[in-house]
């Protein structure tokens, strides 16, 4: 209730559009959210732990300790011993940065390529918006695990593969909701204005159209990043990774799983990793979304 | 000034038992921030008080709380609401319920937004009558009948099956009359329900509530930014100014003898049919909640300010029965002459034989319907030309063809000797930099993701004009011409007023040195006392600056202190085509003359619309 007020001179009755929270504006009003603070809390631990993990690991992720599914104090190890005999703790701390690098990769390229598509159909507004949209549509129609399946059995299953699959599900996903928040932004008027001086169609797209949809896109990344680790986890967990036998939180939990009653760690505490890492990024979606959707609340009745 | 055909007047006021009884009513945010100060009024039945002020005075406030109703976020906190008897405050919400719509009802500002776009307004209109407990279907009817008769809509079967986006405006907000009339209630509130008509269908909208309201003997309370407006419809006029009533007293009183300085620059801002002068907008802004000062609220902008205004808040001081006033001033103020009015406009004369721009035989399209039949135009340089006509009468797409916004028309436009391609994009970057366009809304022709400066310093980099340190102080220097700071370079839209938005696609369209500027409808989303100020800063420039203008505007009183030339366009033609005193002194069409007749105008509030002037030779062209 602070600048809203200061004399807004206009007549009753006028369209008066949502105001606009800066996007940093809006990530640093989100942290005033509980929420958004304990998913940044998980998060961040889970992201050092997959990215420092390595540096700490008490032994290398494949090197002999004692016989499979021997328990700590028999082998000397905090977790005790996975399927192979290794350290559960350092195949642990090893296994989380391939599914959060490839995760991330794959995010991003779908993030970008849905936002290009959203906002070229959206500021088309003609055949090429149908065309591009029911193209979407049909990628959506089969589940992004089952794409990805497929892509994975007929080229097999290396890392660009399962990238390409998973940015390329992403895609039309995120299109849907670029498109849908740039429509009413295409017809405000200034977009006309840049129009009226003759400013290209990327500068339109980029410059003018993309900072108004920042808001609800966070969200939408946010949300889709949640989606490719728990895709990548279970691609794993079925056995599709680059090296079958690799220190990977999937496979730990698909391996260790036969254990679970008696030497639950190998299992567990990926199970435990995957799902704080996603309950963070989903909680910092959430957050996004509320804060959005409470500025504009407190604004509009202002 | 004639009063007789007015329903009601003060003498009945004082002497009726009141329908309503509004006493200290205080209105605070949750928090706790009063935003309406201790407003009383009652409003005998028939009668129809108007409540006039700025956006943000707590006009719509107030009017809700009469349905006992707060906007989120805002409680009443103070103060009774005597509907007949009954205290509104006292009501739970089941007595609420059963109280709106019958006994008390609302006609909010959008009809398009208030009738159920998926039901049949027949059905609809049955609703109301069977929410309040009358379900015999038959009785119902005959009843719907006579409210669609009373409204003068068509009471076929056929007409009620319609769906509302079957109806035009007018007809929506017609229904949402008859709506608010069918239980026979004792209070109206109407919130604004003219303010998105066209001015024909909005003055016969105004007679319909005043009719109504006297042959039911319903009292109405009646709100809108628009003086001339409550000057059609109102028998009593309460203006608001940042939360409180700082006038209240007869229509014709405000307009005469005004006792408070804001009730006369309020008038001062209402544009007239009769002598170019300019109009006067009220320099800076109403206090927000909260920030209000101790003293009159209106001294930081008032011209008659002395110390004492700043001690405390004025008490009402009765000037006459049934009149009072907010101002410690108001014996002396009431005395004076309206003074308020801007000097007289000499437009300087275009330089004739130079069209800097030509429409010949202009012809546009939407899909394959013909919106525009053969426009003819020129402006000369150092013109302005006002391009007039209702909603839908194609003026609009005529600027925007000018400006190359829309593509689909064939004809020539030529600026200077150059004629130019369809749309925008196929012209050259010199042609695009030397029309410029300003769009109605304010709110939407600012990208809200950039400051202020970036807006305005756009077109530099576009046009490669300049760059660098060179462009912030073109962009500074631009802000202060159109009266803003160079501080406000750093702000945001959001942080600006919507007069303030405006001032900015001003600098905007300006900053280029364009040698055709075309405003479309660029005050009609604005106070009227900021539509003066806008107006008064474009007559200024555009004499300083030499400018080439086409004014596009339902306004017809508007444009006289502007334009040197109208084209009044009907249905796609141009009906009327000449210089603007004739025109507006002896329009020769019907549809020019009702366009004059049903804009609020100073003439038309007041009764006195100016007599036909001799035939003026030549000027005109049907």
């Amino acid at each position: 209730m602070s600048q809203a007020e200061t004399a807004p001179a206009l007549a009753e009755g006028v369209d008066v559009p949502t105001p606009s929270v800066r996007s940093t504006a809006l990530l640093a009003r989100s942290l005033r959210l509980w929420r958004t603070r304990i998913g940044v809390l998980f998060t961040l631990i889970l992201v050092l732990i997959a990215l420092l993990g390595p540096l700490m690991a008490p032994h290398a992720s494949d090197k002999f300790i004692a016989k499979p599914f021997s328990s700590g104090s028999a082998s000397g190890t905090v977790f005790g011993t996975d399927y192979l005999g290794y350290d559960v703790l350092s195949r642990f701390l090893y296994g989380g940065r391939g599914i959060l690098v490839t995760a991330l990769v794959s995010t991003v390229i779908g993030v970008v390529l849905g936002v290009v598509i959203g906002l070229v159909a959206a500021y088309a507004r003609n055949a090429l918006d149908d065309v591009l949209m029911r193209l979407m549509d049909v990628i959506m129609a089969f589940p992004q695990i089952m794409l990805a399946l497929v892509a994975v059995s007929l080229v097999g299953a290396k890392n660009s593969v399962i990238v390409l699959a998973i940015a390329l599900t992403t895609a039309p996903r995120v299109a849907r909701v670029a498109r849908g928040a740039a429509q009413p932004v295409v017809e405000r008027d200034f977009i006309g204005a840049t129009e009226a001086m003759g400013l290209s169609r990327v500068r339109i797209l980029f410059g003018e159209l993309l900072p108004n949809i920042l808001g609800p896109m966070m969200v939408e990344a946010t949300l889709r990043l949640t989606y490719s680790i728990a895709v990548i986890a279970a691609l794993a967990f079925l056995g599709l990774a680059a090296n079958p036998d690799a220190a990977n939180w999937g496979i730990m939990i698909q391996k260790n799983q036969v254990a679970l009653a008696s030497e639950p760690w190998g299992a567990l505490l990926p199970i435990l990793a995957i799902a704080l890492l996603t309950m963070g990024t989903g909680l910092i979606g959430d957050g996004i979304a509320r804060t959005a959707a409470g500025i504009d609340r407190e604004r509009g009745d202002a | 000034m004639s009063i007789d055909q007015l329903p009601d007047s003060e003498s009945e006021t004082t002497g009726r038992r009141a329908a309503v009884t509004v006493r200290d009513l205080q209105i605070a945010t949750n928090s706790g921030v009063e935003v309406v100060h201790g407003i009383s009024f009652e409003i005998a039945p028939g009668e129809v008080l108007g409540v006039v002020g700025e956006s943000g005075s707590g006009k719509t406030t107030v009017g809700l709380s009469l349905l006992g109703h707060a906007r989120r976020g805002l409680k009443i906190a103070g103060g009774t609401i005597l509907l007949g008897d009954q205290d509104i405050r006292a009501m739970n919400d089941a007595q609420l319920r059963r109280l709106r719509g019958s006994l008390v009802s609302y006609v909010p500002q959008d009809p398009a937004s208030s009738l159920n776009p998926a039901l049949r307004i027949g059905i609809q209109l049955r609703e109301v009558l069977e929410a309040h407990g009358q379900t015999d279907s038959k009785a119902n009817a005959a009843r719907i009948a006579e409210m669609m008769r009373e409204v003068a809509l068509p009471d076929d079967p056929a007409y009620l099956k319609r769906y509302p986006h079957q109806l035009s405006g007018g007809q929506q907000q017609r229904v949402g009359l008859a709506m608010a009339f069918a239980n026979r209630p004792r209070l109206i509130i109407l919130d604004e329900p003219t303010t998105g008509l066209d001015v024909t269908t909005q003055s016969t909208v105004l007679a319909t509530v005043r009719e109504l309201a006297q042959i039911h003997e319903v009292a109405a309370l009646y709100v809108t930014h628009d003086l001339a407006v409550v000057a059609a419809v109102a028998t009593r006029v309460a203006v608001m100014y940042a939360g409180r009533i700082v006038e209240l007293g007869p229509a014709d009183k405000l307009f005469e003898s005004s006792g408070h300085p804001y009730t006369r620059r309020l008038v001062g801002a209402i544009p007239r049919l009769s002598g170019g002068r300019s109009l006067v907008g009220i320099p800076g802004h109403a206090p927000s909640p909260g920030m209000r000062p101790p003293g009159c609220p209106f001294a930081p902008r008032c011209r008659l300010r002395i110390d004492e205004c700043e001690a405390a808040v004025p008490d009402m001081l009765e000037l006459a029965p049934d009149h009072s006033s907010r101002c410690i001033r108001a014996l002396e103020v009431v005395e004076y002459q309206q003074d308020e009015y801007g000097d007289p406009v000499d437009l300087a004369p275009p330089e004739v034989e130079t069209p800097v721009l030509t429409l010949e035989n202009v012809v546009g399209y939407y899909g394959s319907t013909e919106v525009l039949h053969s426009i003819n135009m020129t402006l000369e340089k150092g013109e302005v030309l006002a391009v007039v006509g209702e909603s839908g009468s194609g003026k609009t797409t005529t600027a925007r063809s000018i400006a190359g916004l829309h593509h689909d028309w064939t004809g020539t436009i030529k600026l200077g000797d150059s004629e130019l391609a369809k749309s925008a994009r196929s012209r050259s970057t010199d042609i695009r930099r030397q029309i410029q366009y300003i769009f109605q809304n304010p709110y939407g022709s600012l990208n809200p993701r950039k400051t202020i400066g970036e807006s305005v310093g756009q077109p530099l980099s576009v046009f490669k004009i300049a760059s660098g340190k060179k462009a912030e102080t073109m962009v500074g220097e631009m802000l202060e011409q159109v009266s803003l700071s160079a501080g406000y370079a750093r702000r945001y839209p959001d942080q600006c007023s919507g007069g303030e938005r405006q001032r900015v696609a001003i600098a905007r369209a300006l900053i280029s040195k364009p040698s055709v500027l075309i405003c479309d409808e660029i005050t009609s989303a604005l106070d009227v006392s900021v539509q003066a100020a806008i107006v008064e800063l474009l007559g200024e420039l555009q004499r300083e600056l030499g400018l080439s203008m086409v004014f596009v505007t339902h306004n017809l009183p508007l444009v006289r202190s502007i334009a040197q030339k109208v084209a009044v366009l009907a249905d796609g033609n141009i009906v009327e085509y000449g210089e603007t005193a004739s025109i507006l002194a002896d329009p020769q069409q019907e549809y020019t003359r009702h366009l004059i007749s049903d804009t609020p105008s100073l003439e038309t509030a007041t009764g006195d619309v100016p007599p036909a002037a001799a035939p003026t030779d030549g000027a005109h062209q049907a």
